[in-house]
C-alpha cells in the first residue's frame, strides 16, 4: 500500500506542474499589460511613470523563467503574493472564505448521498416501472436545472410559503455566522445552497447507484442468497448494496472536489461570502494575480481529492493496489 | 447481364427489405420513450431558433417603459421584465443564442478532440504521451473554472465565450476517442493501408476517423447541454453574452433576483426554458448513445 501512496503522489507532481505553466501562460496572453489595464483600462490618462511602478512591484520586468521560477516558490512556501486589485495578501484573503465554502461543499455532498442511494436502490429494485421512470426523470431533471436557478427559486419558494403561513416573508440570514457560534443561525443560511447545489450533484450519483446495484442484483451470490431465503431488504442492504458503493464512492469524491469550482454561481445567488462570489469578483475587476491563485487553489484541491478517491479505492478492493 | 439490369435488381432488393420511415420513427419511438422526447424538444427548439421572426409577436430588444412588468396575459403570454419587454419573444430568440453557442462549442470542442484522440492513438508513443499529459492537465480544471480562467484574460462577448466553452470539451472528446481509436488501429486494415504507402493524414482522415463517428457523435449531443448551461451560467455571472442581446441565462441576471418576489414570472420562465433545452439534449444524447453503442444495448 504504500509503495502504491508514494506511485500515485509521484504521478500528481507533472499535473500540478502542467497546471502552474498553463495557469501562468494563460495570464501572460492578457491583450497589453495588466498594469495597462488596472490603471488606463478605462481610458483615462495616467503617468506611465505610475505604470512602471506597478510592473516593477508584480515583477514583470524580469525575465519570464525569473518570474515563473518566483511563483513556483511562492507555492512552495504559502506565498501567493498580494492582490492586484486589493493590495492585501491573498492567503489571508482566501483563509477568511474557505471556512463558509468548505462547510457548503460538505453539507451539498451529504445532501447528494441522502438524495442518491435511496433513490438509486429504488429505482434500480423497481427497474421498468414508473417508479423507475420517475426517479430517472428527477436525476435527468438535477443534471438540466441550472443550480442558480435552482436557488432563486428555493428563494421564491421560501418568501411565498413564509409569507402565506406565517403572514411575514423570510429569507435566510445574509451575514455569515460560524457554525460554533451560532449552529442553527449558521445551518438556516447555509442550507439552502447546500440543497441547490447537492440536488444536482446526486444525479451523477443516483443514475450510478441504479446501473452498479443492477448489475450486481444479476450476481451468482445474490442469486444464492434468495436462494436460502433471506428477506429481500436484507439482500440489498448486506450483501449487493456493499458491493455496488465502490464506484458510487468515486463519483462522491469526485463531485466534492468539483464542489469547490460548482459553488461559484450558488454563492452568487445566495449572497455568500466565499471562494466562488471571489472568484467572480476577481474576474470582473481583472484582479490577474488573484484569479491566477484561485485556480491554481481548485486544481490542487480537485488532483488531491483524485488521489484520495484512488487511495479510498485501493484501500476497498484489494485487486487494485496489487495490480 | 448489363450494368442497368445490376442496378435494377439492387434497386428492387432495397425496396423489399426498407421499412417505411413513419414505422421506423414509431419503432424508435416505441423502443427510446424517453429519447423520443428529447428529440421533441430539440426539434421545437431548433425550429423556433429558425422562425423566431415569425413566431415572436414582439421585438425581442425593444423596450416598452409603459409595460414594465406586466403579468403573464393576453397581450404579454409570459409577462413582460423590467424593461417593459416580451419574455416570451426574448425566450423564442434565446433559443438562437443557445444553439447557436451551444452548436458552435460542441462541434468545435468535440471535432478538436476527435483529431487529437485519433492522432495521439495512431502515433503511440512520445506524440500520444505528451498529448496524453497534456489533455490531463486541461481535465485537471473543473469545467467552469477553466472557462472563467479564459474568460478573464478574453473579455466577455459571446465570442469569447464560445472560445471559453469549447476549450475544456477538446480533451474531453479526445480521452474518449482515443480509446475507441486505440482498438481501431490493431485491425489488420490499417496496416493494410501503411502497407499500401498511404499517407498518415489520409490514414487517420480516410480509415480511422470515420469508425469514430458513434462516440464523436455521442459526445457532440452530450457538449451541446453542458455548453448551453455553461454559456447560460456565464451570461447569469455578467460574463458572457452582453446586454441587449436575448439571452437566457443574462435574462436572469437582469433584476431576476430583485423582482423575484414581486414580478415572479422574470425568473421563473427563462429558468424553464434553460432546464427544458439541457433536459431534451441530454435524453436525446443518452438515446443516441444506447442506440449506436451496442455494447449498452446489450446490457
Amino acid at each position: 500500500m504504500y509503495a502504491y501512496i508514494i506511485k500515485r503522489l509521484i504521478l500528481m507532481i507533472p499535473t500540478l506542474f502542467g497546471a502552474a505553466v498553463l495557469v501562468f501562460v494563460l495570464m501572460r496572453l492578457v491583450p497589453g499589460d495588466v498594469c495597462e489595464i488596472k490603471m488606463a483600462g478605462d481610458g483615462a490618462f495616467v503617468d506611465p511613470e505610475a505604470i512602471e511602478i506597478c510592473r516593477q512591484n508584480l515583477g514583470l520586468n524580469d525575465p519570464v523563467y525569473v518570474q515563473f521560477g518566483q511563483v513556483i516558490w511562492g507555492y512552495l512556501t504559502f506565498d501567493l503574493g498580494t492582490s492586484m486589485w486589493t493590495g492585501r495578501d491573498i492567503t489571508h484573503e482566501i483563509g477568511l472564505r474557505f471556512q463558509l465554502s468548505l462547510q457548503v461543499a460538505f453539507m451539498a455532498t451529504l445532501v447528494a448521498i441522502l438524495i442518491a442511494i435511496p433513490l438509486g436502490t429504488i429505482s434500480a429494485i423497481k427497474q421498468d416501472t414508473w417508479i423507475d421512470y420517475v426517479v430517472r426523470t428527477f436525476s435527468i431533471a438535477g443534471i438540466a436545472m441550472p443550480s442558480f436557478w435552482l436557488g432563486i427559486m428555493i428563494i421564491l419558494g421560501l418568501l411565498i410559503t413564509t409569507q402565506a403561513w406565517f403572514g411575514d416573508p423570510w429569507m435566510p440570514p445574509i451575514v455569515y455566522v460560524s457554525p460554533f457560534e451560532d449552529l442553527a443561525g449558521n445551518l438556516s443560511q447555509l442550507i439552502w445552497p447546500a440543497v441547490a447545489t447537492g440536488y444536482r450533484y446526486s444525479a451523477v450519483a443516483t443514475r450510478m447507484t441504479r446501473s452498479t446495484l443492477l448489475e450486481v442484483l444479476r450476481e451468482d451470490y445474490v442469486r444464492t442468497a434468495r436462494a436460502k431465503g433471506l428477506l429481500e431488504r436484507v439482500i440489498i442492504n448486506r450483501h449487493a448494496l456493499k458491493n455496488a458503493m465502490l464506484p458510487v464512492v468515486t463519483i462522491f469524491g469526485i463531485e466534492f472536489a468539483f464542489l469547490i469550482g460548482g459553488l461559484v454561481v450558488t454563492e452568487q445567488v445566495f449572497n455568500l461570502n466565499g471562494l466562488g462570489k471571489l472568484f467572480v469578483e476577481s474576474v470582473e475587476t481583472s484582479d490577474f494575480t488573484m484569479v491566477q491563485q484561485l485556480v491554481m487553489l481548485v486544481v490542487v484541491i480537485f488532483v488531491f481529492m483524485n488521489f484520495l478517491v484512488d487511495l479510498l479505492y485501493a484501500w476497498l478492493d484489494p485487486r487494485i493496489r496489487y495490480a | 447481364m448489363t450494368v442497368s439490369d445490376v442496378r435494377t435488381d439492387l434497386g428492387a432488393e432495397e425496396v423489399v427489405e426498407r421499412t417505411p420511415w413513419p414505422a421506423a420513427i414509431l419503432g424508435l419511438i416505441a423502443r427510446y420513450p424517453l429519447g423520443a422526447a428529447g428529440a421533441l424538444v430539440v426539434v421545437a427548439m431548433i425550429f423556433a431558433a429558425v422562425f423566431a421572426d415569425v413566431i415572436a409577436p414582439y421585438d425581442p430588444e425593444a423596450n416598452a417603459y409603459e409595460y414594465m412588468f406586466t403579468a403573464p396575459g393576453g397581450q404579454y403570454w409570459l409577462g413582460a421584465d423590467d424593461f417593459g419587454r416580451d419574455i416570451f419573444s426574448r425566450i423564442i430568440y434565446g433559443a438562437r443564442t443557445a444553439l447557436f453557442v451551444g452548436f458552435v462549442a460542441a462541434f468545435v470542442g468535440a471535432t478538436g478532440g476527435l483529431v487529437l484522440g485519433v492522432a495521439s492513438a495512431y502515433f503511440g508513443g512520445w506524440f500520444d504521451l505528451i498529448i496524453q499529459r497534456v489533455m490531463d492537465v486541461i481535465m485537471a480544471f473543473p469545467l467552469i473554472i477553466l472557462a472563467l480562467a479564459v474568460i478573464s484574460v478574453l473579455g466577455p462577448g459571446i465570442d469569447k465565450v464560445i472560445i471559453a466553452i469549447t476549450i475544456p470539451f477538446i480533451p474531453q472528446c479526445a480521452r474518449v476517442v482515443r480509446s475507441s481509436a486505440l482498438a481501431i488501429r490493431e485491425i489488420p486494415y490499417i496496416d493494410a493501408a501503411r502497407a499500401c504507402g498511404f499517407s498518415h493524414a489520409r490514414i487517420i482522415l480516410r480509415h480511422m476517423v470515420p469508425n469514430v463517428m458513434a462516440p464523436f457523435l455521442i459526445m457532440i449531443t452530450a457538449f451541446v447541454g453542458q455548453a448551453i448551461l455553461l454559456e447560460a451560467t456565464l451570461s447569469y455571472l455578467g460574463l458572457g453574452v452582453q446586454e441587449p442581446v436575448p439571452a437566457w441565462g443574462l435574462m436572469l441576471k437582469s433584476g431576476a433576483e430583485e423582482y423575484a418576489e414581486s414580478a415572479p414570472w422574470i425568473p421563473i420562465f427563462p429558468g424553464i426554458a434553460i432546464s427544458l433545452a439541457v433536459f431534451g439534449f441530454n435524453l436525446f444524447g443518452d438515446a443516441l448513445r444506447d442506440a449506436l453503442d451496442p455494447k449498452l444495448r446489450a446490457q
